[in-house]
């Protein structure tokens, strides 16, 4: 299996405080699955984005589909980032647009034909239990139907890498598990899985995934699976 | 989702609204400014067209005998001059006529000094062709007084090169006013979409492509805008033309304008279109630089 995503060394400073991230070094394989987790404030979020490319480490190397990321020209983002997912943790949902226009928005920005894009959404759509609310605007649609337009939104334009913060914090346990399922099916498609939780119940919930935890910005492997670069070396 | 809808991801920002309203005064005021200045400036081409090798000799003699003598002399001479197209002099009574509002009666007097006059066309209106039958008209008659017209119309000449400048910078200062109403309004719709922009980076989206939502956004404010204000002031500078032509000024009917410059006027929207594009693409590509 082929590394996907890489950390060496790699820490986080906001400003001129503590570091929020401290030598973190593990490396992510092809079509895995991963589950992130921690207490709140131990740095989860800031560790899923650097490697969504939505920060930039104060320090170490980050390797995004065998590139440097840290150096990564500005104009050469957009390319990389089209091959993330991302699922917020608050949704981020476009509030003018439809559950539909949302969803879409990843295949538009990438030049799809919209009759390809309308294929896709309906499949999507359907996925997520929500063809019959295609026209809804997020503000009409509950916390649960959100966060599944989110998802939808994030795995459809077929992502090699998908990032979920929290993933399942606002659907019923039996929508939380279906999720957790369809993430786990994507793994056969190739795409890595990366999902930050603190609902322990999840993990149990695929028996395949590794595990990272966060403590205080740093790094343990419960689970003993990762790659760590110096293990690997 | 039509490539329209995804545009709606702005749908919401107010102060892209107000580009309407702003871009239709903008476009009433310049099309009004553009107009005095493409009616003034022909205007100015017309008086030039007709004052151009235009003279008039006068002979201020003694009495009206001596000068009316100095003038067939002159007259004679000038007929010969092969710069000279026209040679005509003032009838008596037409001076007479000119000169009854000021004097009254008494501009009857045969014993009033007088000086005869004459209407001179040069083929060429170049100062040479000027200064030749100058010196020959003086040789003809030491009374002889040349005075080229566009000396004395110079004034109003100015008057009116002046006004078409003044004009073209007003034009010119709206265009700047416009670019800068474009980049205020495009940072302010930025910042209540700081959000949804950068999902939209999230996702791929590359920074020319969020301007390009902007852009057509605004863009399409200041069409709307542009074409109410430029048809508001055409409307009005066909009113006040009308009312001009009606006057039967032959200065003022000067200022009417040509089938061109009509679509000059209507050319305007479409400039500042090109302004408020370039200004949005530039603050929004400018903006994002700084994110990452």
């Amino acid at each position: 299996m082929a590394t996907i995503v890489q950390f060496e060394n790699v820490g986080l400073r906001y400003g001129s405080g503590t570091e929020t991230l401290s030598d973190i070094s593990f490396s992510l394989q092809s079509g895995a699955f991963y589950f992130l987790t921690g207490a709140s404030g131990a740095g989860k979020t800031s560790l899923l984005r650097l490697m969504y490319l939505a920060q930039r480490p104060s320090r170490g190397i980050i390797r995004l589909f065998g590139e440097d990321a840290v150096v990564l020209p500005r104009d050469r983002l957009p390319g990389f980032r089209r091959r993330i997912g991302v699922v917020f943790q608050d949704f981020r949902l476009v509030p003018h647009l439809s559950a539909w226009d949302n969803i879409a928005l990843p295949l538009h920005v990438a030049g799809m034909p919209v009759a390809e894009i309308n294929e896709a959404v309906r499949e999507m759509l359907a996925w997520v239990g929500l063809a019959d609310r295609a026209e809804a605007r997020p503000a009409t649609l509950s916390g649960g139907e959100q966060q599944r337009v989110a998802i939808a939104r994030a795995v459809i334009a077929r992502p090699e890498l998908l990032v979920a913060d929290e993933p399942t914090g606002n659907v019923d346990p039996e929508m939380a598990d279906r999720l957790i399922h369809l993430f786990g099916s994507l793994g056969k498609l190739g795409t890595t899985v990366v999902v930050a939780t603190h609902d322990l119940h999840l993990l149990t919930r695929l028996p395949q995934a590794q595990m990272m935890r966060l403590d205080r910005g740093r790094l343990h492997d419960p689970t003993g699976l990762l790659r760590f670069p110096t293990a690997a070396a | 989702m039509s490539e329209n809808r995804t545009a709606r991801v702005l749908d919401e920002a107010r102060g892209l609204r107000a580009m309407v309203w702003v871009m239709a005064i903008m476009l009433f005021l310049t099309v009004l400014a553009a107009a005095l200045g493409l009616g003034t400036a022909s205007a100015g081409r017309l008086l030039d067209r007709q004052l151009a090798g235009r003279l008039t000799v006068q002979l201020v003699g003694g009495d009206a005998r001596a000068s009316d003598a100095a003038a067939g002399a002159v007259l004679a001479r000038l007929r010969r001059m092969p710069q000279v197209t026209r040679a005509v002099a003032v009838p008596r009574a037409d001076l007479v006529r000119l000169l009854r509002p000021w004097l009254g009666e008494a501009a009857e007097d045969g014993e009033l000094p007088v000086p005869a006059m004459i209407d001179v066309d040069l083929r060429d209106a170049d100062d040479a062709s000027v200064a030749r039958v100058a010196g020959q008209v003086r040789a003809a008659s030491p009374l002889a007084r040349v005075d080229r017209h566009q000396s004395w119309m110079s004034p109003v000449s100015g008057l009116m090169r002046t006004l078409t400048w003044l004009a073209a910078a007003l034009v010119a200062l709206l265009a700047l006013a416009t670019a800068i109403v474009v980049v205020l309004t495009a940072r302010a719709g930025l910042e209540a979409h700081r959000g949804t922009i950068e999902v939209m980076h999230m996702l791929g989206s590359t920074d020319v492509q969020v301007a390009r939502l902007f852009q057509r956004r605004i863009v399409r404010d200041a069409a709307m805008g542009g074409l109410v204000g430029t048809a508001a002031a055409m409307g009005m500078t066909a009113l006040v033309g009308g009312q001009v032509s009606r006057l039967g000024s032959e200065l003022l009917g000067g200022i009417l304008l040509a089938p061109l410059d009509w679509a000059l006027l209507a050319a305007l929207p479409f400039l500042f279109m090109g302004v408020a594009t370039l200004a949005a693409r530039w603050t929004v590509t400018r903006a994002l630089r700084h994110n990452l």
